[in-house]
């Protein structure tokens, strides 16, 4: 065991345990963080998302001692205090999910998308969201809600 | 399951509305006849306040015996519930399926809940809302026709008001008295509610990252737990070194009962890691069945031991139509997974002879009841208690992790203990999609009628859940050292049928005859997924349906129609073709193809018609889905967007398990243990889509979510065959099979 100060959601955060121990479980059952789902575990479906500088990750395949001081930004993290992040608010709109368990990866993924691109077409927001899965069937509610969120952003 | 002396579909003529249903009958008598229907719901839960109470804060809870599965369940309910009682849907708040405070109404299964919980909760609603306006009237001391009701407050022609909250404290017995069906609901035209896009309820905390899931619960003191399953089905435990594991760290306890296997730890990260150490470590027996073989999956199935069970058999007596031609083809699916995003959940707890398991099972009260006997407590001492997985298709592995989860807290009395299954555990061990085979045959007259329909299948039973008869339905149990034994395979009556669902089209067919070869051997654990036989068999008979129109020289849509009287499913059929700018015989440039398919699900629900519209690349056999438009009738739509968002689900997963999906496995063990070995519809193979829908105001509200699924696998596979000229029998349609169908 050792002890890990991780910057989450802009705060900090001590927490004990093996350093080889998946952020996702970190980010779960130390902080409480309900945002990153357990899907696969193996990097394969995009459930467990999160943002380390921006980038998106795989939280179920990063060990936690390799996160070091790169912050990190989960679901929770993104609205502006009470107000919601445009993606928040677009999947709200478009009522983008149905069971909503993918809808973690979804937001985080494409939010690192528009932070990089401001007014991706349909193929480049497809591409983006190419490895992460949905079984109930969204798919076009979620690329309708991406591009309306990027149009929010822009104005 | 359903021993009823009368069919659904005969109930449902001269039910017409409601109010006249309910008036004309009895609940009582009708409970008698009818499992299944909203009176059932109120024959075991027959007091208003098990439905509805009143807090003095004026929040409004209902409660419902129907669970939350990722369909919107609870959005439709709370919303024929504050249409009923002239509430806001804000001021509404819904406990769903719990057995220590909810009613008892049974599954969450089949597109029933709006059927059954919907039904119930709009007449307890209205006679809420009676009783609240009588005592109103009394308080205010005028008329009761003179009030009018908004928000919960009821006002008096003079002004003076008084709300429900007010009422309800005054009299807090007022609501505790038995349901009355004597009561009038509110006709469709007046719908302010019901009928209209409200946002799902349960949506804001899910993109915020608030506790929805049954996966965030967290309770003080918990564990985590994990399994460790046999190499293959059916091997029993030898031996493995308990020490090795203890000396973990965080392992509080090992624990086995015959060759069910688990372990306790105080974190997840090392309750995997012991799980891991004991996979490796533990010895099994060779036992187990042998798995047919995946190469030639129709012709092993059709080899297995059966029962023949004749569905329809009719005309055979009567002077037969003259066969010009006769046609004939065999069509397959393999075995399919529920394939959630989320592996399968519970939390247990078990405390003071309590047993306390928090779960997303589609039957809270009729897994008490296999939980109870497998643990050997007394129901009363077990409860069950929904929360929201990840979406929900059919019968997962979420009532066998609750028996798993259960064993591991009572191993560690006292406190909770979390357990989510590995993505392995879920595609290995949760029930599979029976694979099925098809066989149909028809004479066609000289005129291009079908005047002969012969139509076979074989499959395994689509229905091994908890709480059925002869057996104890929950994987642990199965390997304890006095082993409990799954059900024998279920017959369930038509129009519902099990493998046999939707085996009866629903053309004018004088002549038919329909045969389920049951099958008994079921070396593959399998269970109810979407639709159960249904996708099978729309597949296969919507697509012998385009083969005879091939043989008869008709257009597939004409030809539907010309066998087609009822109305409603000629309706869907004429909107899609529409919608689509169906161009009858319309033939292929060898790339482009389209195709056409229509079912009524169960016979007895929706009404769904599909055009799918594919690019299939002559020279790899690699194919695009285009497009896909679908016209749906639910009868009375309770919310048009929710109907919206279950066809386009039911589409993707339609058009996916037909282009990709199939169980792998050897002679031993089920192989598909990840994402990489059972592919499903990406994003970039998403199809655009279109949904028309058909609203029928004065018809009952029948379920959504199953629908279009059949009809999407169907109108894709016969679009392929419209695109390159060859038609591929045997799901999935994958590139090389239509790759070597073009060459071969
Ligand atoms: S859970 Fe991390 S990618 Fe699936
Ligand atoms: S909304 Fe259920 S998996 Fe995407």
């Amino acid at each position: 065991m050792a002890l890990f100060t991780l910057t989450v959601n802009g705060r900090q955060a001590q927490v004990e345990c093996e350093g080889d121990t998946p952020l996702l479980y970190v980010l779960r059952n130390d902080l409480a963080l309900n945002g990153p789902k357990y899907g696969c575990g193996l990097g394969q479906c995009g459930a467990c998302t999160v943002l380390m500088e921006g980038q998106p990750i795989r939280s179920c395949i990063t060990p936690v001692a390799d996160v070091g001081e790169t912050p990190v930004t989960t679901l929770e993290g993104i609205a502006d205090g009470d107000k919601l992040h445009p993606l928040q608010t677009a999947f709200i709109e478009e009522q983008a999910l149905q069971c909503g368990y993918c809808t973690n990866g979804m937001i985080m993924t494409a939010k690192a998308l528009l932070d990089t691109e401001a007014y991706p077409d349909e193929a480049s927001i497809k591409q983006a969201l190419s490895t992460n899965l949905c079984r109930c069937g969204v798919h076009n509610r979620i690329v309708k809600a991406v591009r309306g969120a990027a149009q929010k952003m822009g104005q | 399951m359903r021993k009823t002396g009368i069919s659904r579909r005969e109930f449902g003529i001269g039910f017409g509305t409601l109010v006249a249903a309910f008036s004309l009958e009895p609940v009582a008598s009708l409970a008698q006849v009818v499992e299944g229907a909203a009176p059932v719901s109120f024959a075991k839960n027959g007091r208003l306040d098990a439905w509805i109470r009143v807090g003095a804060d004026g929040a409004v809870t209902i409660f419902t015996g129907k669970a939350e599965l990722g369909q919107g369940i609870l959005t439709a309910l709370s919303q024929i519930a504050a249409e009923e009682l002239d509430l806001a849907i804000e001021q509404i708040n819904i406990i769903s399926a719990d057995t220590t405070r909810g009613p008892d109404e049974g599954y969450t299964y089949g597109s029933q809940s709006i059927e059954q919980s919907g039904m119930a909760l709009r007449v307890a609603g209205a006679q809420a809302r009676a009783v609240l306006m009588a005592a109103a009237a009394t308080r205010l001391n005028v008329a009761v026709e003179t009030l009018s009701v908004e928000r919960g407050s009821v006002r008096s022609q003079d002004g003076r008001q008084v709300s429900y909250a007010e009422i309800a404290t005054g009299d807090p017995e007022l609501l505790r008295r038995d349901v009355s069906s004597a009561v009038r609901v509110k006709k469709a035209a007046d719908y302010k509610i019901v009928g209209k896009s409200v946002p799902r309820i349960d949506f804001p905390q899910k993109v915020t990252g608030e506790a929805a899931f049954l996966q965030d619960m967290r309770l003080p003191g918990m564990l985590f737990g994990r399994v460790v399953r046999p190499p293959r089905a059916g091997a029993q435990l030898l031996s493995f070194e308990e020490a090795a594991v203890r000396a973990l760290p965080g392992v509080s306890t090992v624990v086995r009962k015959g060759s069910f296997l688990g372990v306790v730890a105080a974190r997840e990260e090392q309750a995997i890691a012991a799980m891991q150490l004991l996979r490796e470590i533990s010895r099994w027996t060779e036992d187990g069945p042998r798995l047919p073989r995946s190469s030639n999956l129709p012709d092993e199935l059709r080899k297995f031991a059966k029962e023949d069970v004749v569905v329809s058999d009719t005309g055979q007596g009567d002077a037969a139509g003259i066969v010009h031609q006769w046609v004939e083809a065999s069509y397959s699916r393999p075995y399919l997974s529920q394939a959630a995003i989320g592996p399968s959940c519970a939390v247990a707890h078990f405390a003071d002879g309590r047993m306390t398991v928090w779960s997303h099972t589609q039957g809270a009260f009729p897994l008490r009841g296999d939980l109870a006997k497998a643990l050997q407590l007394p129901a009363e001492r077990v409860d069950v208690i929904h929360m929201q997985g990840s979406g929900c298709y059919g019968h997962n592995g979420a009532d066998d992790v609750a028996l798993d989860a259960a064993l591991l807290a009572i191993a560690v009395e006292g406190q909770p203990v979390k357990l989510q299954w590995m993505r392995d555990d879920e595609f290995i061990w949760s029930p599979s999609s029976p694979a099925m085979a098809m066989k149909a045959r028809a004479g066609l007259s000289a005129d291009g009628k079908i005047v002969d329909w012969q139509y076979e299948l074989w499959s395994n039973t689509h229905a091994t859940r908890p709480g059925q008869p002869g057996g104890l339905n929950l994987l642990a149990s199965w390997y304890f050292d006095e082993p409990f034994h799954v059900s024998p395979p279920l017959k369930i009556p038509q129009p519902y049928g099990n493998g046999d669902r939707n085996a009866v089209p629903l053309y004018d067919l004088p002549r038919q005859r329909i045969v389920n070869h049951l099958l008994t051997d079921m070396p593959i654990r399998t269970g109810s997924l979407r639709t159960l036989g249904g996708h099978g068999n729309i597949y296969a008979i919507e697509c012998f349906m385009d083969e005879l129109a091939m043989a008869a020289g008709r257009d597939p849509v004409e030809f539907r129609l010309a066998h087609l009287s009822d109305p409603r499913g000629r309706a869907v059929i004429e909107a899609a073709a529409t919608k689509a700018g169906w161009a009858p015989n319309s033939r292929s440039d060898g790339r482009h193809g389209r195709g056409f398919a229509y079912a009524r699900y169960k016979n007895i629900s929706t009404f769904a018609a599909v055009v799918v519209d594919v690019d299939v690349d002559p020279s790899s056999g690699a194919v695009r889905v285009l497009k896909a438009v679908a016209a749906i009738d639910v009868g009375q739509i309770i919310n048009p967007d929710g109907v919206i968002s279950q066809t386009e689900g039911g589409l993707i997963q339609g058009i996916s398990w037909a282009l990709k999906e199939q169980i792998m496995f050897d002679e031993r063990a089920v192989t598909s243990r990840d994402w990489a070995d059972y592919p499903i519809l990406t994003f970039d193979e998403a199809p655009e889509i279109e949904v028309v829908l058909i609203d029928r105001p004065n018809e009952p509200s029948i379920g959504a979510g199953e629908g279009s699924v059949g009809p999407a696998s169907a109108a894709l596979a016969n679009a392929l065959a419209h695109a390159t000229g060859r038609r591929v029998r045997d799901l999935p349609l994958t590139s090389n099979r239509i790759y070597k169908g073009r060459i071969g």
